[in-house]
């Protein structure tokens, strides 16, 4: 167990690669409570949200979750967000905002004085009064789908739905952070552990196990998906994190658009890259990038050994120059100096890890 | 025959040390415990020190790397590196089955035996890792 942003949390269970194999073969359990959960009620949230983040969020439809950044005014990302549109039962509808755990104090910091200028929403912190369970891997659609009473396998990617688990409210959205398949759930705090169980429970035969940090953070790697203080920091522009996709700058603005369109248009001056090692021998966080003349281009900003390929992999944040093309990539023999040794590598497509098309259950 | 952990010296970062007497010299054969190696867990490389390099009682000799963190190796004697287990990088999961065979790291020629003292029998070190927890 290690502390974090206040939750003890655990960094692995039986293992980190079994735990890493497991998802990938059949599903893991993640406890992702620590995540910070922000609920927008009353009208007006969307606007507001839609002045804060980099996605569209005015016109929502029901039950569509979408990834996008918070940004400052000079595009520095602030945090990586996802943003759900949720209807209850009763039929009142509200925006749900998932943040990193590590931020969740100066997002609402930051969003406080915005709410002023909305005077009918209010922002609730639901982190302290609900509990946040992911099942991710090929196997977690087809063996969990049936303890719901919604039907929840037939959600597309990025929706989400509130529903119930033997009538324990369940906010289920098909999203994930470990490149498969699989769900999130939100539940009330106290019922997290029966929640939990019950999928334990129903995934035993066919090998589910609980996973922890060191396995989310291996399996994130290999999905290339950004860790924020790693490939995301005040100092990181979406467009050079490889996120413009994640903003939409056409006919809106938001929090940090002009920066962003400026930096989209004209260019970034870092690029996000992927990098194989040679050996066997990982690289970590923070190790200078150098080009073959041995001038420093850039920074590894997450490596470990991949689980998957058993081979190091590494992100990192380099100078534009070195690549945004396979062509340039060829030209261009990188070093990474790991603790003093230099130790060469190639550039990769990301992601290193491709997930599979969902299996449709049965 | 083969090594046993109750006959062995560790030292409080959880190395062993095996020392015997050959013509004359003392030679500690050393290794890290199965405790240590189950906490490292998935281990991924080992970073050696080539013979006839100096390694003190306390200092870092070498390295081993898991999936998660980087780990610096401490010498538990004083001396000189006569041999090192250089095929042990390649094969880490048969050092996780047998640590204090197979798993064996370098053997050090003791140039200074007082390091010896600071070191822990098997039941002081088995108390260590038991309050660790």
């Amino acid at each position: 167990m290690a502390p974090f942003a206040g939750f003890e949390m655990p960094i692995q269970y039986q293992g980190i690669v079994a735990e890493h194999q497991a998802c990938r073969t059949s599903a893991a359990l993640f406890d992702v409570s620590h995540m910070g959960r922000l609920r927008f009620d009353g009208e007006g949230a969307e606007e507001l949200l839609d002045h804060l983040l980099t996605r569209r969020v005015v016109g929502m439809p029901i039950g569509a979750v979408k990834y996008a950044l918070m940004c400052n005014e000079e595009g520095g990302v602030l945090d990586d967000v996802l943003v759900s549109h949720l209807q209850t039962p009763s039929g009142s509808q509200y925006h749900l905002l998932v943040v990193n755990a590590s931020n969740r104090e100066k997002i609402t910091r930051w969003i406080m004085p915005h709410l002023a200028d909305f005077p009918k929403v209010t922002m609730s912190d639901r982190t302290a009064l609900t509990a946040m369970i992911a099942i991710q891997g090929p196997r977690a659609v087809d063996v969990t789908s049936r303890l719901f009473r919604a039907k929840v396998d037939s959600l597309k990617r990025y929706r989400a739905v509130i529903t119930d688990q033997f009538q324990k409210p369940v906010i289920v959205s098909r999203t994930g952070y470990t490149g498969e398949d699989g769900f999130e759930l939100i539940v009330r705090a106290e019922e997290a552990k029966q929640v939990w169980e019950n999928v334990m429970l129903a995934g035993r035969a066919a090998g589910f196990c609980a996973a922890g940090l060191g396995a989310r953070d291996t399996l994130r790697l290999e999905a290339a998906m950004p860790l924020y203080g790693h490939e995301l920091t005040e100092q990181i522009d979406p467009i050079s994190a490889g996120l413009g996709f994640a903003c939409n700058l056409e006919g809106r603005s938001f929090i940090g658009s002009q920066a962003i369109g400026k930096i989209a248009s004209d260019g970034p001056s870092r690029v996000r890259i992927g990098l194989l090692p040679e050996g066997k021998r990982p690289v970590r966080e923070g190790c200078p990038v150098l080009d073959d003349r041995g001038e420093k281009v850039g920074w590894v900003t997450s490596g470990a050994p991949s689980p998957t390929l058993g081979m190091p992999i590494a992100m990192a944040m380099v100078n534009a120059s070195i690549g945004a093309t396979k062509a340039d990539w060829q030209a261009s023999e990188l070093q990474i100096d790991n603790r003093g040794n230099l130790q060469p590598a190639t550039i990769t497509q990301l992601p290193f890890y491709q997930p599979k098309e969902p299996k449709r259950s049965e | 025959m083969a090594r046993k952990p109750s006959n062995l010296l560790y030292a409080s970062s959880h190395e062993w040390a095996d020392v015997e007497e050959v013509g004359g010299d003392k030679i500690a054969t050393i290794g890290i415990s199965a405790f240590a190696i189950e906490q490292l867990t998935d281990l991924v490389y080992m970073d050696l020190p080539k013979a006839g390099k100096k390694v003190v009682a306390g200092e870092e000799f070498g390295e081993v790397e898991s999936v998660k963190a980087v780990s610096p190796l401490y010498s538990p004697v004083t001396g000189e590196v006569v041999s090192v287990h250089a095929d042990l990088p390649n094969q880490l999961d048969d050092l996780k089955e047998d640590p204090y065979e197979f798993g064996w790291i370098i053997k050090v020629k003791l140039s200074d035996e007082s390091c010896l003292s600071k070191l822990m029998d098997h039941a002081a070190y088995e108390k260590q890792c038991s309050e660790a927890g």
